[in-house]
């Protein structure tokens, strides 16, 4: 099991779950949530081909962790985002934010 | 006399007119001083030139050049003063009459609105005059000759507001402008001929010397071109000297006040064109000499013959100065140099005297007209006077002397003169014999005629019955200012003021000795004229004693005794048209109508016709209406098709499409990631298909 393609399944896999999640789910956080889990699976790839490309140097743990800190930051504005959205519209259901409707 | 002095003779009259158009209306009528004043040191002027002329009489031309007026290195004109024993005289003559005229027009044109305007135009005139007889050569002559038919029109249109004044004014200035176009390309001829000859020049003296030197070489093709640019230029005498053809304005002049008729139409300006034909005679060939008394001699004659009917008074005194005009012009054609010019001046004094005294009956008319309230009656018809001699003695007594002054009855100025011309036609035709016959004849003829129709207005006007009782008891004696100048005039028609001698029948003195026989020098022998002059004198002075006596005798018959019925003998008369063809002017007028007038009328209304109805609402119309049609189109066009379709399409293509697009801006972020998706998913299929 230890292979590159096993990584890149579950990557796969957690790509389409949280696609899935982003465009089925009506609450505001749960569409971040989703969009955690999309970073988490280009995490999991970098990670992954850096371990199985036979690479010397640790460039894709350091890419995961830039991403990592990138969604610490993004997780940070998106939950103000949301504050802010609910503050406006009582509700943190992004169908009701639709003001930009032409 | 410095130079200098006679530009005076130009800048005071100037400056009189100046003064009288300015600020004379502002000073009123005591304006006139400035006149008077400026035009009597004008005349003491002219009178010292003429003394100081009489006394040192040299037969030399001091002509002295006063500034270059053109200067285009070959092309060059100067403008001089001619200073000789002619001008001298006219310049005498000018500024007396001017004088005179202006002291008498204090009275007459007393009260008129426009008093200051006319001094100014009086000045103006003398200020042209003035000039013409101070010029030394065409060009310069020419300018002064136009300023005088200015001045002309200015004083016959003075009374603008009847018709019949404003016409004459016009006719007179159209009728001198036919004569100057001739002058004028006679002027240019002379220029051209002269310039071919080696110098050009335009003064009379040059002209002169030039052809004095080169006559013996000219070929009868030069002296055709001298023939015909002196008939040219004389021409310009025809018109303003009133002779025929062209003599039809003068009597009309006679529209303008009646000191204005005196000075401008008896005295001065129309002996301009006597004047510039002795300014010209050296260098006029006998060809064209022979014109010229043709022309003189028809106009004597003929002019002499419409005076006999006329009821007017200003008319027949008219019609006499275009018959003693033509006398003077015959005189210079036959050669009579001397004659000429003395007839001039003499004529100038009697006439102008003769129509002060027509000016002071028709005042006095006027008046008493005026005073009856009668404004029907017209003050100048002789048929209303009769009788006046009582009531105006100064006025009859200086009208008689100058009526004997002009039909040439011994004592009188106008005998002298007459006489040399008579002499100088008889000896005109004992020299070329044949058809020349007619000058004689029509010099004498116009003699009689002459005598009679002038007694026929002394007895008229001032002898038999009153023919209004009631005017003639308001007639009146006019005051000083006009009086005075009528026996000025009157002693100046007598002989003994042009010859200081007692004898009446001699014509020597000082005028002739002023005056030289004249000098021809293109082909003229003078002295073989002069004595031709000198020998038939005494047959002359024979005949036309006879003849004045004829005429005097016949007018006493026919009005003073009234033995004849005149009427009468005019209805037996007319049985031959005779007396309607001289009521009428020959009809003259009437041809000029029928020949000239109406035809050119019948041009301009056709072109007139062609330019409005056919080329203005015809054509020009057509491109109006057509643009109009194709403006209409084009905007039509414009507005319903390029803006409401083309323009406004695109506005609406844009709005729909904008409309269709709008539905995909749903607002819901999730289908615009479904979008990303799709499209993702597409890419990669078609990257991976290929």
């Amino acid at each position: 099991m230890d292979n590159l393609s096993t990584y890149l399944i579950i990557s796969a896999i957690l790509f389409s779950l949280g696609i899935y999640g982003v465009m089925t789910r009506r609450n505001a956080v749960a569409i971040l949530m989703g969009i955690e889990l999309i970073l988490n699976s280009a995490n999991l790839n970098f990670v992954a081909f850096n371990r199985f490309s036979g690479m010397e140097k640790l460039e894709g743990q350091v890419f995961s962790i830039f991403v990592i800190v990138l969604a610490a930051a993004e997780a940070a504005i998106a939950l103000a985002i949301i504050i802010n959205l609910y503050k406006n519209l009582n509700t943190v259901d992004v169908d009701e934010a639709d003001s930009l409707k032409g | 006399m410095p130079i200098s002095i006679f530009t005076l003779f130009l800048i005071l009259p100037l400056a009189s007119f100046i003064f009288q158009l300015s600020i004379g209306k502002r000073i009123g009528r005591n304006s006139h001083w400035v006149s008077l004043s400026f035009i009597f040191v004008t005349l003491c002027i002219a009178l010292g030139n003429l003394f100081s002329e009489i006394s040192h009489h040299s037969d030399e031309h001091a002509s002295n050049l006063v500034f270059n007026w053109i200067d285009l290195g070959t092309f060059k004109i100067e403008h001089g003063f001619q200073l000789d024993s002619l001008s001298a005289i006219m310049l005498v003559v000018v500024s007396l009459v001017s004088f005179l005229v202006h002291l008498y027009s204090t009275e007459y044109m007393k009260g008129d609105p426009r008093y200051t305007r006319y001094f100014g135009f009086l000045g103006l005139f003398t200020f042209s005059m003035n000039g013409i007889v101070l010029a030394d050569n065409l060009i310069m002559m020419y300018v002064f000759w136009e300023l005088v038919g200015l001045s002309s029109y200015l004083l016959i249109g003075f009374w603008f507001e009847k018709d019949s004044a404003a016409n004459a004014s016009k006719k007179a200035f159209l009728t001198n402008r036919v004569g100057d176009i001739g002058m004028f390309l006679g002027i240019m001829t002379i220029y051209f001929f002269t310039a071919s000859l080696g110098s050009a020049t335009l003064s009379f003296d040059g002209i002169t010397a030039l052809f004095q030197s080169s006559f013996s070489s000219f070929t009868p093709a030069d002296i055709t071109i001298v023939t015909i640019a002196g008939v040219l230029i004389f021409c310009g005498a025809i018109g303003k000297s009133a002779q025929f053809p062209l003599n039809i304005w003068l009597p009309d002049a006679m529209e303008g006040p009646t000191p204005v008729s005196a000075l401008i139409h008896a005295a001065t300006m129309v002996a301009a064109g006597v004047y510039m034909t002795v300014r010209i005679f050296p260098f006029l060939t006998p060809q064209a000499l022979e014109v010229v008394a043709v022309v003189g001699a028809v106009t004597a004659f003929g002019a002499a013959i419409i005076a006999i009917t006329q009821k007017d008074i200003k008319k027949v005194l008219a019609y006499s100065t275009v018959s003693q005009l033509g006398y003077m012009v015959m005189a210079l054609g036959v050669g009579a140099y001397q004659a000429g010019f003395f007839h001039l001046t003499t004529h100038a004094m009697f006439k102008a005297c003769l129509f002060l005294c027509s000016g002071s009956v028709i005042h006095a008319m006027h008046h008493a007209l005026h005073h009856l309230n009668d404004h029907k009656t017209d003050p100048q018809d002789m048929s209303n006077m009769g009788g006046m001699r009582n009531k105006m003695p100064i006025t009859y007594a200086s009208m008689l002397i100058a009526t004997l002054a002009i039909a040439g009855v011994p004592l009188f100025s106008g005998f002298l003169s007459k006489d040399m011309i008579l002499a100088g036609t008889l000896a005109y035709y004992h020299a070329h014999h044949g058809w020349t016959i007619i000058l004689p004849i029509a010099g004498f003829g116009a003699a009689v005629i002459t005598a009679f129709y002038m007694f026929r207005l002394i007895y008229l006007t001032f002898h038999g019955e009153p023919a209004r009782k009631d005017v003639y008891d308001q007639i009146h004696e006019s005051p000083l200012p006009m009086a005075f100048p009528l026996m000025l005039l009157a002693g100046l028609s007598l002989a003994f003021s042009f010859t200081f001698n007692l004898n009446p029948m001699d014509s020597h003195g000082w005028f002739t000795h002023l005056i030289s026989e004249g000098i021809n020098v293109v082909g003229l022998n003078m002295s073989q004229v002069i004595d031709g002059i000198h020998h038939a004198h005494h047959d002359a002075m024979i005949i036309s004693l006879t003849v004045a006596g004829i005429g005097i005798g016949l007018a006493a018959i026919f009005y003073l005794y009234k033995l004849v019925n005149v009427e009468k003998l005019a209805g037996v008369l007319n049985f031959f048209g005779l007396y309607n063809l001289s009521y009428n002017k020959f009809y003259i007028d009437e041809i000029y109508d029928a020949i000239l007038y109406r035809p050119f009328m019948w041009f301009c209304n056709l072109f007139s016709w062609i330019d409005w109805d056919l080329y203005d609402q015809k054509f020009i119309d057509f491109w109006g209406w057509f643009t109009l049609k194709i403006s209409d189109g084009a905007g039509y066009s414009d507005y319903n098709w390029l803006d409401q379709k083309l323009v406004d399409g695109f506005g609406k293509i844009t709005n729909k499409f904008g409309q269709g697009l709008k539905v995909t801006q749903s607002g819901i972020i999730q289908n615009y990631l479904l979008g990303g998706v799709i499209g993702f998913v597409t890419i990669f299929i078609i990257f991976k298909a290929f």
